[in-house]
């Protein structure tokens, strides 16, 4: 592969990024090194582009200029600066996992395949093995007991937890979280968090768009703010969330507490 | 001899005319689903060049009668060189314009496919082939089971106007047998019974596999 390859350490690397939508700029040379085994959040108010961000990431949103590797590998154009084939992009894509505000289950899969359905028909795993990681991470997810239902019959917690297991399946270098919390009942948001915070202990690499403050500062190593396409602020949580250097910040955090 | 009774006696003919449009049908409604499948992949992504003629091309089948669909196969492309027998070019008219059907049935649910998991598709790797066929098609196929239902119907009854492109099929049957003797009430009768018969059959097997939808919470049974 003639990609550049960048240090074995960045599970994410986005360098100056930018990105707008109808000549509204909502990324502007954005900056972000995830190290592997990294937690990052990403807050702001909405409409601040960390959504936006996020989806660059795995391509769903295709930034204007800069650049984006997974473990490496660039994502989207090749070096020439062409737009890569559909196939290598699926492939680039396959290496991160996503979770979605609104989960995205596919209704006519039930639990158990819509968890096997990637590895087996993307990764091309075999079915016997696709099954028995899946019930692995159901199990880990606290869903096990239900992967013969199908998604309509689970609460919305449930269906969280099991796109999580979804996304785990692709073995990822980076999970990409989305607002997993934000559709859900308050009494659903506790199971997802927890789900999420045991990740981060196993050390898996994640990038989280969140509005969770609590959660953000338990889970994170590396909290970034973005304002109207700009990160403003990066610390570790606990500078952030007690000695922001910015007065946006320290209003922001006073208007969510 | 009663009129029922002439009938009870040609029932051979009755019978292989039967299985005359059940061959028909069968095919040419396999075919037409297939093509319906295909052109919504066709329609799929932003094609213009590919999507715009097949859009008129789909429109204009829907707004022909089949019959004349029927004629222009038998006997017109003959003038172009291509002789088709009448039993294949009425298997390709129905396959077509039940294709074209089926296609914009299944378009109109492609419409309002949640985009979220097609998003949620692409971000677990999957190519557009792979994800048409393993988890657009299949909801799209649930979705519009009805729609699907009403139009096996529709096909079924087309197959009749094959009788005037000289099929020999279950109205020809009834056709020839009212000509001979002069019995056109009975006669058309059972052939009515013979489509009302497979047309319930086809409801009743439809609606059951609404319940495997169902229970993907895809409708109501």
């Amino acid at each position: 592969m003639s990609e550049t390859t960048l240090p074995e350490t960045a599970a994410v690397s986005i360098r100056q990024l930018s990105k707008s939508f109808d000549g509204v700029e909502v990324l502007r040379d954005v900056n972000l090194e995830v190290a592997k085994g990294e937690v990052v959040t990403i807050l702001g108010s909405s409409g601040s582009g960390k959504s936006t961000l996020l989806r660059c990431i795995n391509w769903l949103e295709q930034p204007d200029r800069g650049s984006i590797h997974i473990a490496g590998q660039r994502i989207g154009v090749d070096d020439a600066g062409r737009p890569m084939p559909v196939k290598t992009l699926a492939r680039v894509r396959a290496r991160t996992g996503m979770v979605f505000q609104s989960f995205n289950l596919w209704p006519h899969l039930n639990v158990l395949h819509n968890v096997t359905e990637a590895p087996i028909h993307v990764l091309g795993k075999s079915k016997r093995e696709a099954e028995e990681h899946a019930r692995a991470l159901l199990e880990k997810v606290g869903m096990s007991h239900k992967a013969d239902a199908y998604p309509n019959t689970l609460s919305g917690g449930q269906k969280q937890r099991v796109a999580i297991a979804r996304a785990l399946a692709m073995q990822p270098e980076v999970m990409l979280f989305d607002e997993p919390t934000s559709a859900l009942d308050p009494e659903l948001v506790g199971e997802v968090l927890a789900v999420i915070k045991d990740l981060s202990a196993e050390g898996y690499t994640m990038v989280i768009v969140t509005h969770e403050m609590a959660f953000a500062r338990a889970v994170s190593d590396q909290v970034v703010f973005l304002e109207k396409g700009l990160i403003i602020e990066r610390a570790d949580p606990e500078t952030f969330f007690t000695n922001a250097s910015t007065e946006r910040v320290r209003k922001f955090l006073e208007r969510e507490s | 001899m009663t009129n029922w009774q002439i009938l009870w006696d040609a029932r051979d003919q009755f019978w292989s005319g039967f299985l005359s449009t059940m061959e028909i049908f069968g095919l040419s409604i396999s075919a037409a689903f297939l093509i319906g499948c295909v052109m919504l992949f066709m329609l799929e992504g932003t094609r213009p060049r590919l999507a715009l003629p097949l859009r008129i091309f789909i429109d204009g089948m829907r707004m022909l009668p089949f019959l004349m669909l029927a004629y222009v196969l038998y006997y017109g492309l003959p003038t172009f060189g291509i002789r088709l027998n009448a039993w294949w070019a009425g298997v390709g008219a129905l396959a077509v314009y039940h294709g074209c059907y089926f296609a914009e049935i299944f378009r109109g649910s492609r419409l309002t496919f949640p985009p979220g998991q097609i998003e949620a598709a692409k971000a677990h790797g999957f190519t557009k082939g792979k994800m048409f066929l393993r988890l657009i098609l299949p909801q799209i196929v649930m979705q519009t089971r009805p729609l699907i239902g009403n139009q096996l119907i529709y096909a079924l009854k087309d197959t009749a106007f094959l009788v005037i492109i000289t099929v020999r099929e279950l109205t020809a049957a009834a056709n020839n047998l009212s000509g001979t003797y002069f019995i056109p009430t009975e006669a058309f009768i059972v052939v009515i019974g013979f489509y009302w018969a497979v047309s319930i059959v086809m409801e009743i097997i439809i609606k059951q596999c609404g319940r495997f939808s169902a229970k993907r919470g895809f409708d109501h049974v």
